[in-house]
């Protein structure tokens, strides 16, 4: 749905972004990660058009975006705030009329989703009277009133306690459902492999690491495979000879669990074809790197000197 | 358009309803017109009369000095010490100098400072005495003396307006007045336009507002919004002020008394002459029949419209440059140092428009009226005396759109980045970068 073109920009010296490419497939959630001060913010306020790329395109259902778009957009910035003395249903009116929505159409939605969310009787209190988390919630409902075909949400999920939150999170996913493509950034890890179905992660103004997320998780595998195994622990040892090797493991009486890293050129079958005859293999799994460590590694191994070589790779 | 609409409409309707709106709204007059029936009242009612014991040891004063409602004199040749006068009935005494006809000298001495205007009388009738003292001596003629003081009446023409007597200076006055009142007005809504931008960026509204419209848009929006607002207490104020001013005048002209005029009298410099004119028996310095004159000279569509632009302009020249101010700072403790060269020539300028009412053909006054940031005020002055050409009005005019436009350019571009830096100290020299960011 949205591609992004060697999209460039600078603050005077300082280079926010540089080349970047990306593509966020339609009705699908897309993550966007990089620690902070890596540039997420500015490309999302490239795709909002909030500001513009100094190079690049940014291009939408496979043409240039236009300021038209951004009807379809819903954002939640990360930086997100309401005005403190307005009342809670006017705001909330003012912001989905600035979107677009007629008055009485937003006050029907606004009314459906505040009773839906349990939120009624909010509508007349002022936004100082309520807490941070209830902010979000109306900023959330701000967000998603006019039904965007593209939502950003910038950290959708501070600020929220863990029922919002997962209320957040259901909804995100149901919008998605829904045919909605969304976009988001988070420094939750856990949240990106149960929500995100592709990412990107920006560092240092590179984008490092792009694609589906099961893909990726993937190529970072090690070849560890967990065998879950009745029977001797030095018969598997010695069973796995050449085609592996035996990181640690774990007995409970006669049965335990082993992490095995397949030798060069090894493949699970030869492995697995040595072991059968020396232990009662019972199950087998891939040992797949969860996000955060990935992250971490990828990060981690990104200076300024050498995302010129990571780019390369 | 509809959002820019949208965006006046909250600006006006969140500060229309807030209670300090109201309380300002109903007090701005309130004050006004109770200073001005108050001045007039305290001015007109002398709350004490002064007891004036006048030592004459020489026997100078022949006649009996002029008794007034609130200063009764009293004649005596003795030497009065403190103490005696202390104790007596007597408020003021006043002693006439040894030759007193040759070095016209006298030591006032109070118990309570009198004010102004009965000193101003207690000075006057001692003048006439001790003028006539030395008539007397000289054995000249009172009546003969009378006819050739008769002061010179000089009437000022403007010599493209023959026909009637021109008031060039009591026109500039009005104009000044215009000035300063929108002076005041451009300041006051600007800085709420500033605290307005802050407002939205320190409550981190602001981003959630720019993904549905654009910055200037926000901006733009702002700007009117607070304009109306002013608008609408500024027609409140004249109404209110006018019907509290009639009414009081009313109620206390049932008191045989005219503080209209008293309070006009008491804003001006020019009460004492004037008081001395009336007192020295001139007709009043200003009669209904010229009063009428003043008005009729003045070109009331013309200075109203002239208001208008200058009005209108300069709001628009300052609002957008504080706009641009609020956007760039976190606190509003920041804001001091970027405050300062805009309120500058704000102050430059009514220095500048005090000028032009007594020095209307000074270079100074010229050029201020043309150039944008001083114009509005100046120009308003030179307009309502009359001492603008066309040309240098229209020129004028066409500067000040060029500089709003441009300064609105200026801050449109400062804005939208300014408000969403965070955490930032932002200098004169970073701002200038902002300006060259692209979009």
């Amino acid at each position: 749905m949205i591609e992004l073109h060697g999209i460039i920009k600078r603050f005077g010296t300082y280079t926010a972004l540089d080349g970047v490419n990306m593509s966020v497939p339609e009705a699908q959630v897309f993550g966007l990660l990089g620690p902070n001060g890596a540039g997420k913010t500015t490309l999302i306020r490239i795709i909002t058009r909030i500001t513009g790329p100094d190079e690049g395109q940014v291009l939408m259902n496979g043409r240039p975006m236009t300021d038209a778009d951004v009807a379809t957009m819903g954002y939640l910035p990360e930086e997100r705030g309401l005005y403190k003395k307005m009342k809670v249903g006017e705001q909330a009116l003012y912001l989905a009329q600035l979107k677009g929505l007629s008055k009485t159409d937003a006050t029907k939605r606004l009314k459906e989703r505040f009773e839906r969310w349990e939120m009624g009787s909010w509508w007349n209190k002022k936004v100082e009277e309520l807490s941070k988390g209830m902010a979000q919630k109306v900023q959330f409902i701000t967000t998603i009133l006019h039904e965007p075909k593209l939502l950003i949400l910038d950290e959708p999920f501070s600020g929220f306690d863990p029922i919002n939150a997962e209320l957040v999170r259901t909804e995100i996913l149901s919008l998605r459902d829904q045919g909605v493509t969304v976009m988001l950034s988070t420094h939750s890890m856990p949240s990106v492999e149960e929500l995100c179905d592709n990412i990107g992660l920006i560092d240092h103004a590179r984008l490092m690491l792009h694609g589906n997320v099961q893909e990726i998780r993937r190529r970072y595998a090690e070849n560890i495979f967990r065998v879950e195994y009745t029977g001797n622990r030095v018969a598997l040892a010695n069973a796995l000879s050449y085609t592996g090797e035996l990181i640690d493991s774990k007995e409970q009486g006669e049965s335990g669990t082993a992490r095995i890293r397949l030798g060069k050129g090894s493949s699970l079958n030869d492995v697995l074809r040595q072991l059968l005859p020396a232990v009662q293999v019972r199950g087998v799994q891939e040992e797949i790197p969860r996000m955060h460590d990935i992250f971490i590694r990828v990060v981690s191994e990104t200076t300024p000197e050498n995302v010129t070589a990571g780019m390369t790779e | 358009m509809n959002k820019i609409k949208l965006i006046i409409w909250r600006e006006f309707i969140t500060r229309v309803r807030k209670p300090s709106f109201l309380i300002m709204t109903i007090l701005g007059p309130v004050l006004i017109a109770g200073g001005l029936l108050l001045t007039a009242f305290i001015a007109s009612r002398e709350a004490t009369t002064h007891n004036v014991l006048v030592i004459d040891k020489e026997g100078v004063i022949g006649t009996k000095l002029k008794d007034t409602e609130s200063v009764k004199f009293y004649l005596d040749g003795r030497e009065w010490d403190d103490s005696t006068f202390q104790e007596s009935p007597y408020t003021v005494r006043v002693n006439l100098l040894q030759d007193v006809l040759i070095t016209p000298q006298a030591d006032l001495y109070y118990k309570k400072l009198p004010s102004e205007f009965a000193m101003a009388t207690i000075r006057n009738e001692l003048e006439k005495a001790i003028e006539l003292a030395k008539l007397r001596d000289e054995g000249i003629n009172k009546e003969a003396y009378d006819r050739v003081r008769k002061p010179l009446d000089l009437k000022t023409f403007d010599i493209e307006e023959v026909s009637t007597q021109s008031f060039a200076k009591e026109r500039a006055l009005i104009g000044f007045f215009f000035g300063y009142f929108m002076f005041i007005f451009i300041f006051m809504y600007g800085v709420q336009v500033m605290r307005g931008v802050m407002e939205e960026k320190q409550n981190r509204v602001v981003e959630v507002l720019i993904s549905s419209v654009k910055p200037f848009q926000l901006m733009m929006g702002k700007i009117i919004g607070i304009a109306l607002v002013g608008f609408i207490q500024f027609m409140l104020w004249i109404i209110i002020t006018t019907t509290m001013v009639g009414v009081g005048t009313a109620v206390l002209a049932a008191d045989k008394f005219d503080p209209k005029q008293l309070a006009e009298q008491g804003m001006t410099a020019e009460v004492q002459a004037q008081l001395d004119k009336a007192e020295a028996g001139d007709a009043a310095a200003f009669d209904q029949s010229q009063i009428t004159d003043l008005i009729e000279q003045i070109n009331i569509p013309l200075v109203l419209g002239v208001f208008l632009f200058y009005f209108i302009c300069g709001y628009l020249l300052y609002s957008s440059l504080l706009a641009a101010i609020g956007s760039a700072v976190d606190s509003e403790t920041d804001t001091q140092q970027f405050m300062f060269p805009v309120t500058i020539p704000m102050v430059v300028a009514i220095i500048i428009a005090q000028m032009a009412v007594y020095n209307p053909e000074s270079p100074a006054v010229l050029w201020c009226s043309l150039i944008p940031f001083t114009s509005p005020i100046v120009m308003m002055v030179r307009v309502a005396m009359g001492s603008a050409p066309m040309w240098q009005l229209a020129l004028s005019m066409v500067l000040l759109i060029v500089a709003f436009i441009f300064t609105t350019w200026i801050a449109g571009r400062i804005y939208r980045t300014g408000i969403l830096m965070y955490g930032k100290k932002v200098s004169w020299k970073e701002m200038g970068k902002w300006l060259f960011y692209k979009g």
